[in-house]
């Protein structure tokens, strides 16, 4: 083929899952493809209760070369994980 | 003319494991990755209810076969399949085309079988009503985009559905065997299903942009088994070489 089909990511909620999850990408001529795309290639194991479909090229990402001004500040910021909570056993996953 | 009833298994087994086998014929060579995927994962459901068929009608004659020995010792006047799925793969909007034919019927066929008076196969029909469902919407989707695509794409739908047309009419054809399961309340009368098959397929062809053949001629010979396409006996060297070969094989 010398055109290549347009990207798309597949994001996939599990069984138990509580949000959907990068799973990995595919080709499809158009979403409605890209979803049965995603059934065949992604939840052939039973993985699934849920798809979703994104065109690749609709993904803003940051840049590797920016890794450190966006992350690295962050690093030494312990007070900003709630790590110092006790969380009660009621609220379950969060 | 043996037991209806082991006749008419045989037909849904057959069916589905010639398909099967087919389309299995795909692996690692289609077009895309996950049209290879796809087609393998069709291949291996329709495997599945196969064994299920297969495995119903060996119990129902009750001479000491299994599902295995229906599918991998009986030679080509034996199988009750229809020679539309025996029909060779051709290029892929051929093999999809025949799938979308196929998957059109048997939607309707197992709905109605879902009903059957005989609770085993009511069973095995809904288990693969569901799966039939799917491939349904997928080889209705890949007529669509391959038929209203590029121009070489509709001119290869439309020399596959002027090919296979012929070998869509057998699937309405009824006999001796159909009008005793439609008796007995297993089974509708095949040519009952016609009306929504022509719905389905009309709606589709027309919105894939192909015209469909104005010839009403049906082949037929294979669910009666009496005169079954040259294709099916190589089919069958290749998939029954093994176990023939090798008596004894396990896997």
């Amino acid at each position: 083929m010398t055109t290549e089909m347009p990207l798309w990511e597949v994001f996939i909620r599990g069984q138990h899952g509580m949000s959907h999850r990068h799973v990995g990408s595919l080709h499809a001529a158009d979403a409605e493809t890209a979803l049965l795309n995603a059934r065949d290639v992604y939840t052939r194991r039973n993985e699934g209760v849920s798809i979703w479909v994104v065109p690749a090229a609709q993904i803003t990402a940051s840049s590797p070369s920016e890794k450190g001004p966006y992350f690295e500040p962050a690093n030494d910021k312990v007070y900003r994980h709630p790590t110092f909570f006790d969380i009660p056993d009621e609220v379950g996953p969060m | 003319m043996s037991d209806p009833l082991f006749e008419f298994l045989l037909r849904q087994g057959d069916n589905t494991l010639i398909l099967g086998h087919r389309i299995s014929e795909w692996c690692g060579i289609a077009p895309a990755v996950e049209e290879d995927i796809a087609l393998a994962n069709t291949a291996l459901d329709l495997i599945g209810q196969t064994q299920m068929w297969l495995g119903l009608a060996a119990e129902v004659e009750g001479a000491g076969r299994s599902a295995d020995d229906l599918a991998f010792h009986r030679d080509v006047w034996d199988f009750r399949n229809l020679l539309l799925v025996e029909q060779p793969n051709g290029d892929f909007g051929h093999t999809i085309m025949r799938q979308f034919l196929f998957d059109a019927f048997q939607v309707p066929h197992l709905t109605a079988l879902h009903n059957a008076s005989d609770d085993r196969i009511a069973g095995i029909a809904a288990k693969s009503l569901k799966e039939a469902q799917y491939h349904l919407e997928r080889s209705r989707e890949t007529v669509i985009a391959l038929g209203d695509g590029t121009e070489e794409s509709n001119r290869r739908m439309q020399a596959a559905l002027d090919r296979l047309w012929p070998y869509a009419g057998e699937m309405f054809l009824r006999d001796g065997v159909d009008d005793a399961m439609h008796e007995s309340g297993i089974a509708a009368d095949p040519a009952s299903l016609r009306a929504t098959w022509d719905d389905t397929v009309q709606t589709t062809l027309g919105e894939a942009m192909l015209t469909i053949p104005d010839s009403d001629f049906a082949q037929q010979g294979g669910k009666s088994g009496k005169r079954h396409s040259e294709h099916l006996g190589h089919l069958l060297a290749t998939m029954q070489f093994l176990p023939r070969s090798y008596p004894d094989a396990r896997w």
